[in-house]
């Protein structure tokens, strides 16, 4: 599936692809203004918003104090009243001070009050270990939030998706926890000129093959990229199918099952904690809905389950890497 | 007023701490360090001041500018060094690295990644601390240091509440040194003097000049006496600068160079230095504590060398206790 075939294309990082959908929206609606630490003067602390101070002022790019939670709350109610407010969560780690408002007030905020509470909130927020952080600053806690009905959850593997999905979440009706992964923000890709949109719930198939699928969840898929080159130029090439989700929440089941129906073999690849990470959630859909189609086990690739170590060492050791996936996809494939 | 010897000892772990952080950043530049650090560099008069009204069985939390609150407890440089090395010999088997060395035996729960995540933890401290005291222990004293930045955070009003009502034995020190990251404490709360938050938790609240050890150690004492007498918590705001970035590497986009300059002028530590010569301590002694230092320093980096590197075995162990043996689930 290719985006937009037509459009003519630029090459931009994963962060200027963001900073460009936020530029973009806000001047759209007035109604979208962003708040977070630092996010305003420093132009946050990975240099994201740089620049949008100075477009929109200081009313519309709030630095706000080191309040997690009363940034979502306050987030919260200004997208009751019919703002678009678009909050930053410097590290995924900090979510947790932010837990009640995110967890009881944001994500149920529309049902509970039997749907009269509009909450078109976009939380920006980063993942993934960058290297030597330790387990404060390095965790993927996208499937935290996988278990909390009401909220949607974005995590962008390129620039364009970066940049497409990040509209439309923007633009949408729903609270949407958006990742960010601090590995990426330098990557490039080409993404596509003009108003570029990507719908939430819809997957990518990155890289067509027929033996195996390999389900890639946000930094993981430029390493099962690799993965699978390296497969296809052995002796005896392995073609991969390689899968971006793009949205775990709503989460693309068919494209999925297609692909499984294909290759009958799926290695799935994330790096938060395999138990109960969101590959976890990933497997058990395919159990429940494509076992059939299935011709061995389901194979996992994710951090092991331990917190991220501060040594070098220690950490690449408990995270997973290229081989790992290509030791996974020779598994299932014998 | 403290015998000469505390003096010297004062002026000697503050610039135990300054050389510590100088040399811990150039063994970064220079590889020895992989990960992030923040520097402690010109607030060193608060650790150095608040530790020395502390006994050795008082415990404190720190933050992820932690280095100096160590040092101040008493944290030995060569196993810190080793740490931020990513050492199996660190105070952390190189698990934790700078933002979280911690030593119970010297009673430092912890440098932390979270921004006031320390602070309820040291009111639980002190909880421990009165439930022992009403069974005949001596009453033992928490101290959580913190910054400007983290008063906003829930978690700090929590826990001031907490300590108010029940009259804990705890201390509240910020250190109040103008910026969170990168955006200034004015731009943070609505008020500038931290101490009258205070007002709110029924507690005395001060505010020093965290650049002098003296006014410091003075403060912390005080609230040391009530702590340990069950009259309850204090909040100190030590009023200080740091005079690198926020980590090492910090463009510094928010602050001019000539704020710093001024701030500068009023370093702590040649202030001190000073100070103790005209008390009349001798300029040898004073040299000789400068000599210690700088040898410290040097054993910490050459510990940290040749100290073998974390073992990559253990990465799996220690989540949980050994109810398990061990297993890793
Ligand atoms: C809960 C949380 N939010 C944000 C951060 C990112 N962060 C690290 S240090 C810091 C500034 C802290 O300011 P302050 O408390 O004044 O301490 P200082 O760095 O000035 O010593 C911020 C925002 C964090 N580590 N934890
Ligand atoms: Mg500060």
């Amino acid at each position: 599936m290719i985006d937009s075939l037509n459009d003519r294309m630029r090459t931009i990082s994963y962060s200027e692809a963001i900073n460009e959908a936020l530029r973009e929206e806000m001047q759209r609606d007035p109604n979208v203004f962003i708040l977070g630490e630092d996010v305003a003067t420093m132009g946050g602390v990975f240099g994201v918003t740089a620049g949008l101070l100075e477009q929109f002022g200081p009313e519309r790019v709030m630095d706000t104090p080191i309040s997690e939670a009363g940034v979502i709350g306050a987030a919260l109610g200004a997208a009751m009243m019919g703002m678009r407010p678009v909050a930053e969560i410097m590290f995924g780690d900090f979510l947790g001070c932010a837990g009640d408002q995110l967890i009881n007030q944001v994500a149920k905020a529309r049902y509970m009050s039997g749907g009269k509470a509009r909450v078109p909130l976009t939380i920006r927020v980063t993942t993934g270990a960058p290297g030597a952080a330790a387990a404060q600053h390095s965790q993927s806690p996208e499937s935290w939030f996988m278990n909390v009905p009401g909220l949607k959850i974005a995590c962008p593997a390129t620039p364009a998706d970066a940049k497409g999905l990040l509209k439309t979440a923007i633009r949408g009706e729903d609270p949407v926890l958006f990742f960010e992964h601090k590995m990426l923000y330098a990557t490039k890709g080409a993404v596509p000129d003009g108003d570029h949109v990507v719908e939430l719930g819809q997957a990518r198939v990155v890289r067509e093959g027929a033996d195996v699928t390999i389900i890639a969840i946000g930094g993981m898929l430029p390493r099962a990229l690799e993965a699978a080159q390296t497969l296809a130029a052995r002796d005896r090439a392995i073609s991969c199918e390689v899968i971006d989700p793009r949205t775990l929440v709503p989460l693309d089941l068919p494209t999925l099952i297609d692909s499984v129906k294909k290759t009958g073999r799926v290695v799935i690849v994330h790096e938060a904690h395999k138990r109960a990470g969101p590959g976890a959630e990933i497997a058990a859909l395919l159990a429940e809905h494509a076992v059939d189609y299935l011709d061995s086990p389901i194979a996992r690739v994710a951090a092991k389950n331990v917190p991220l170590p501060y040594a070098p060492a220690l950490e690449q050791f408990v995270l997973p890497n290229t081989q790992d996936i290509i030791d996974a996809v020779l598994r299932v494939l014998r | 007023m403290l015998s000469h010897h505390k003096l010297i000892e004062l002026y000697r772990l503050m610039l135990l701490i300054r050389r510590f952080e100088l040399r811990a950043i150039d063994e970064r530049r220079q590889g020895l360090i992989p990960g992030f650090i923040h520097p402690y560099v010109g607030e060193e008069a608060c650790a150095v001041g608040a530790c020395a009204a502390l006994n050795r069985d008082d415990v404190i939390t720190s933050t992820h500018r932690g280095h100096g609150h160590l040092i101040a407890k008493g944290g030995d440089v060569r196993l810190m060094m080793a740490e931020l090395a990513a050492r199996e010999t660190g105070y952390c088997a190189g698990k934790g690295g700078s933002l979280h060395m911690t030593d119970f035996d010297l009673g430092i729960m912890g440098a932390n990644g979270i921004v006031a995540g320390g602070i309820p933890m040291a009111v639980g401290a002190a909880l421990a601390f009165k439930k022992q005291a009403a069974n005949g222990a001596p009453m033992r004293v928490a101290l959580s240091f913190f910054g400007d930045g983290a008063t906003n955070e829930g978690a700090f009003h929590e826990a001031l509440n907490l300590a108010g009502l029940w009259k804990l034995p705890v201390i509240f020190f910020c250190e109040n040194n103008l910026y969170g990251e990168g955006t200034p404490q004015n731009k943070q709360a609505p008020v500038s003097q931290l101490s009258l938050r205070a007002q709110a938790y029924a507690m005395p609240g001060v505010t020093v000049d965290g650049n002098d050890v003296l006014a410091v150690y003075q403060a912390t004492r005080a609230a040391v006496e009530r702590a340990r007498h069950g009259a309850g918590p204090t909040f100190i705001e030590g009023l200080t600068y740091r005079y690198r970035g926020h980590y090492e590497g910090d463009p510094q986009v928010y602050r001019s160079p000539q704020e710093v300059a001024e701030w500068q002028a009023r370093d702590p530590i040649p202030r001190f230095r000073r100070w103790l010569v005209e008390a009349g301590v001798s300029e040898s002694d004073i040299e000789q504590a400068e000599g210690q230092v700088l040898a410290m320093v040097d054993e910490a980096v050459d510990y940290a060398r040749k100290a073998p590197p974390a073992r990559v075995q253990d990465a799996l162990s220690g989540v949980y206790g050994n109810a398990h043996n061990g297993a890793v689930f």
